[in-house]
């Protein structure tokens, strides 16, 4: 199973979509990781500049609706590809949501009022995170002060992420 | 308790039900084209597991660039061609016999009442105009479903929009989707089905229907669904004629699937088109909606007439009907793709395609390119496209473009005028003048 901790990328906006995520134009790649470099790069965001604001991320908090519009998979692709494995918001769009899950990464849903206070309280400042799918809790740190939300996802999207994603499930199951 | 016609494809296609309300269904359809096939392809190869489950409900297609513009395009071709030959897929659509694949599909028969399909594009969606359940998927999906024939969901809830009133001239099924994702918003049915229901639906043909389930998913539904009538039959009769006695027959056996009186649904929604006029987005967002009227000064560079959402032959006569004897504007450049070969050749004998090219349209052959800013009409920064597709994101047909959704017969106006222009007001205006 992978880890699911580092630092925390926010994209403070709604409905952001999979062409924002890697445009199609890309799509022509067939490599997993050749698309990694266009991650984000259609987004137009104050405080958010790509891919300079992506490096070093190994997560994204960001509001409601993620990974709306395509099915690509190219888009959980692109967040690997460039160290992201865990995405942390206040929904999703369902094909991108299944897919994250498809590919052994975590989605994890907070509620409005949670997202709310974290881009509050966290947006500007250093912040590193910490999923932990055994105890169903996230870890935000910063300057060394902790402070813990529970999450839940289902038992399904718990063994998707155990066994690394749907094929090995589908492989062990049908 | 009455059951709505999901739960019923669900409640026969039940192969597993791993946790909480997540359930694995069999597929009768696993649908592919050459963007997003080829990585499950390799991915299945790198694992030694290059099989399929069933070559007879795999069916392929290259519709997002072709012809290849490139050596990377070239190479997705090539490698669906040599999977398709590797495990005798007859089902296989390559250039000169291709087509956009949600126009291409229905037309070769292979969506049916009752099939549960997926396939990796978002819009898959479209086949719920047939009464099926037809979900896009990612890549992971499709490559299991390849291999397995199987997919998970969780089980959707299903809104219900009961539409009413009679279409008003001018006034098509892009303008009532559009007006419903308007109502909805982009995230208004996520994780469910839009049921599409009411006496507008029952009088629709299926090119309509398809255009009303094509763009389910822009409201953020897992597909939209008509429920299965002698519409229905009438368009599938030459495939299925030979397993029933005549229509009414399979009508019956159809007709059982559909959503009993007493169903529940998450929500029913009344929807009543009587005062409708034509519709256009005007943001970044398909929820974002205006009445043409609102956006009628609005100066456009290029129009697309095409895609999954309309480019059947319907939409294609619409335009031509506006466009007949005129000349575009000469500020605007304006392309027409319709969705398929046997579209293609239809329009071309009942003349549309003459008219497209007499008022200085360009045809070219049926492809997705344009619609995702891949080929045949990318824009360049600043360019304002009025397009008959179904997504106006950022960059969506070319990064710094602007993509104004609309009907056909409204971007064939707004070609003749290089302003968003309502069809209706231009035909009055033109009679007026005459």
């Amino acid at each position: 199973m992978e880890k699911f901790n580092g630092q925390v990328l926010f994209l403070n906006k709604a409905d952001i979509n999979t062409d924002e995520i890697i445009p199609a134009k890309y799509l022509t790649e067939i490599s997993k990781q050749g698309i990694g470099s266009h991650l984000l790069e259609d987004l137009e965001l104050e405080h958010f500049s790509a891919p300079k604001d992506i490096i070093g991320k190994a997560a994204i908090i960001t509001r409601s609706n993620f990974g709306c519009g395509s099915s690509r998979e190219h888009a959980p692709w692109a967040l690997a590809a460039n160290g992201i494995n865990l995405v942390i918001a206040e929904s999703y769009a369902r094909i991108f949501r299944r897919n994250i899950f498809n590919c052994g990464m975590l989605a994890i849903e907070l509620s409005k009022e949670e997202i709310d206070y974290i881009f509050n309280k966290y947006r500007f400042l250093k912040t590193d995170v910490k999923a932990d799918t055994a105890s169903m809790e996230i870890i935000l740190t910063e300057n060394q002060k902790k402070e813990k939300f529970a999450f839940s996802i289902s038992d399904f999207d718990k063994a998707l992420v155990k066994t690394g994603g749907w094929v090995n499930f589908a492989e062990s199951h049908y | 308790m009455g059951k709505t016609i999901t739960e019923k494809i669900f409640d026969k296609h039940i192969v597993d039900n791993p946790s909480d309300n997540i359930q694995v269904i069999s597929l009768d359809g696993v649908f592919c084209h050459e963007i997003t096939t080829p990585p499950a392809i390799l991915d299945l190869m790198e694992r030694g597991k290059d099989r399929v489950f069933d070559a007879s409900k795999i069916k392929v297609v290259i519709d997002h660039v072709t012809p290849a513009k490139d050596s990377k395009t070239a190479m997705q071709g090539k490698i669906l061609r040599e999977w398709v030959r590797r495990h005798q897929i007859s089902d296989f659509f390559d250039i000169g016999q291709n087509g956009v694949c949600h126009a291409l599909f229905p037309e070769k028969g292979f969506v049916r009442p009752g099939f549960t399909i997926i396939m990796g594009d978002s819009h898959t969606c479209t086949y719920g105009a047939f009464g099926a359940f037809a979900a896009g998927v990612g890549t992971t999906d499709l490559e299991v479903g390849i291999l397995k024939g199987v997919c998970a969901f969780r089980m959707p809830e299903t809104i219900k929009i009961n539409i009413t009133g009679q279409l008003p001239a001018g006034v098509f099924a892009k303008d009532v989707i559009l007006s419903i994702i308007g109502r909805l918003g982009v995230n208004g049915a996520t994780n469910k089905v839009i049921e599409f229901d009411g006496p507008l639906i029952k009088a629709m043909s299926m090119e309509a229907r398809m255009t009303l389930c094509n763009m389910a998913i822009e409201a953020g539904a897992t597909c939209g669904i008509c429920n299965p009538d002698m519409t229905t039959i009438d368009y599938l009769w030459k495939f299925i004629k030979d397993e029933f006695i005549n229509k009414k027959a399979a009508l019956k056996a159809f007709s059982a699937l559909n959503s009993d009186p007493n169903a529940v649904f998450a929500t029913i929604i009344e929807h009543d088109i009587t005062s409708l006029t034509p519709q256009v987005t005007f943001g970044f967002k398909p929820d974002q909606i205006k009445a043409v009227s609102q956006m009628a000064d609005t100066p456009i560079d290029q129009v697309y007439i095409g895609s999954c959402t309309n480019g059947r032959i319907e939409d294609l006569r619409v335009a031509a009907d506006v466009l007949k004897g005129r000349r575009i504007h000469k500020n605007v450049r304006a392309i027409v793709s319709p969705a398929t070969t046997e579209i293609f050749k239809e329009a071309l004998d009942e003349g549309l395609i003459k008219i497209f090219l007499s008022a200085g349209f360009c045809v070219t052959n049926p492809t997705c390119g344009a619609c995702l800013g891949m080929s045949n009409g990318v824009l360049a920064e600043g360019e304002v496209c009025a397009a008959t597709t179904n997504r106006n994101f950022n960059g969506r047909m070319g990064k710094g473009g602007m993509v104004h959704l609309m009907s056909p017969a409204t971007a064939a106006a707004s070609a003749l005028t290089g302003r968003i222009t309502n069809s209706e007001l231009f035909h009055t205006f033109v009679k007026i003048k005459e």
